[in-house]
């Protein structure tokens, strides 16, 4: 049993990582923080943990003494409080961008300039299907973003097999309303939010750093990402396109996906020719870390467009650091990530 | 009890099982892809192919 504590806890990725802590047999959580909620009970901003347990929010400056630090701390954070965190706990697993990418130039294009950049290389990258063996080694973890996540996952297979123009990747994500965060602002008020397709961040988003890190170990990877906000609370969404540079049958691109994802507990491969649910559907996956990925081929040219779904706040983030978490400590990965979702929802 | 046996899914080409005893037009289910596959052939060596399905009005 390990003692693990929550610094910044009162947001939606705080919230999903104590409860998903709060169920895992092999950790108590002993101090989960909020500046501005400080002495009140955490079911203050996560009511669904009534009943499960009595703690309160406390300072930041009273976490100390764990064994594992979860930041779930705004983006630059992180950085900026190093030397105040770095005595605090054995191992750290960041949810922040701030480490999840090696070379502080391209940080800085996409977040400004990195405040410590020196810590980069000390951090692995969180994402397991990626980064396994780093993961059981590492005492930092950083993990990914949950739509570069969900883009990732779908794509990595087909960049490692080499089977796709490297330079000529679209991918459009669909996210719910949670991905931004628990603040409210002029854009999240019911009546402007409700029922919108709103293109949020058709270029330029800050992901494409990362998704493009990733599918860069195998070779050249240039990738196109819009996100696009749609009237859903929880759920990424990925329609990525991808041009095959060599012809492929779709019992080849199952052998693909198969061969790469055979052994991960959370990639399960959705692509049935019937019924409902036939290609990945962000609702089934509520609450659960699993990523569902499918695909159809177009019959008439090279497009393979691959589909992957998660849920943005488990699979996206509390849920990919409790499985880095249980790879750190060597327990069984899939510990306390059981949950199967839930159908109807 | 006749023997199962494994044939290839013509849409995924995963392993499917068969039952010894299968007949011909009886309908499997791949336990990869979900599709529905019908027996076409027992001998000399099983064969399936993806069962006819009834359209679907997708709103296109």
């Amino acid at each position: 049993m390990i003692r693990a504590s929550i610094l910044g806890g009162s947001g939606y990725g705080g919230g999903e990582l104590l409860r998903l802590l709060l169920a895992h047999p092999e950790v108590t959580v002993s101090a989960i923080s909020s500046r501005s909620l400080a002495g009140k009970p955490v079911t203050r901003a996560h009511p669904n943990l009534r009943g499960a347990t009595d703690l309160r929010f406390c300072d930041p400056d009273e976490v100390t003494g764990c064994d594992l630090l979860f930041l779930a701390l705004p983006h630059g954070e992180a950085s900026s409080q190093w030397d105040s965190l770095s005595s605090r706990a054995e191992r750290f697993i960041d949810m922040s961008a701030d480490f999840r990418l090696d070379d502080p130039e391209i940080y800085s294009q996409h977040y400004g300039p990195h405040k410590r950049p020196d810590l980069l290389p000390t951090f692995t990258y969180g994402l397991a299907e990626v980064n396994r063996e780093e993961i059981r080694t590492s005492t930092r973890v950083s993990t990914g973003g949950c739509n570069a996540t969900v883009s990732i996952l779908a794509l990595l297979p087909l960049y490692e097999a080499d089977v796709v123009h490297r330079d000529r990747t679209v991918i459009d994500v669909k996210v719910g309303s949670s991905e931004a965060g628990a603040q409210s602002n002029e854009g999240s008020h019911h009546p402007v939010r409700s029922g919108v397709v709103r293109p949020y961040k058709a270029t330029g988003h800050r992901h494409t750093a990362e998704i493009e890190a990733v599918l860069g170990r195998s070779g050249a990877a240039r990738v196109h990402l819009s996100v696009s906000a749609i009237d859903m609370v929880r759920g990424a969404a990925a329609l990525s396109h991808v041009f095959l540079s060599e012809r492929l049958t779709e019992k080849d691109i199952w052998k693909i996906l198969r061969s790469r994802y055979a052994d991960e507990p959370f990639v399960r491969l959705v692509s049935e020719r019937s019924g409902p649910y036939r290609l990945p559907e962000p609702k089934l996956l509520a609450g659960t870390n699993f990523c569902d990925i499918g695909f159809e081929l177009d019959a008439a040219s090279e497009r393979l467009v691959v589909v992957s779904a998660i849920d943005n706040l488990v699979r996206g983030s509390a849920g990919q650091a409790i499985q880095a978490m249980n790879i750190m400590m060597g327990w069984d990965e899939r510990t306390g990530l059981g949950f199967p979702g839930l159908h109807p929802i | 009890m006749s023997v199962a046996v494994a044939t290839e899914c013509p849409v995924c080409a995963g392993m499917v099982g068969v039952p010894g005893d299968a007949m011909m037009g009886e309908l499997l289910d791949c336990d990869e892809c979900g599709s529905e596959l019908e027996v076409t052939q027992l001998t000399p060596a099983i064969e399936v192919r993806e069962a006819p399905m009834s359209a679907e009005d997708w709103g296109e």
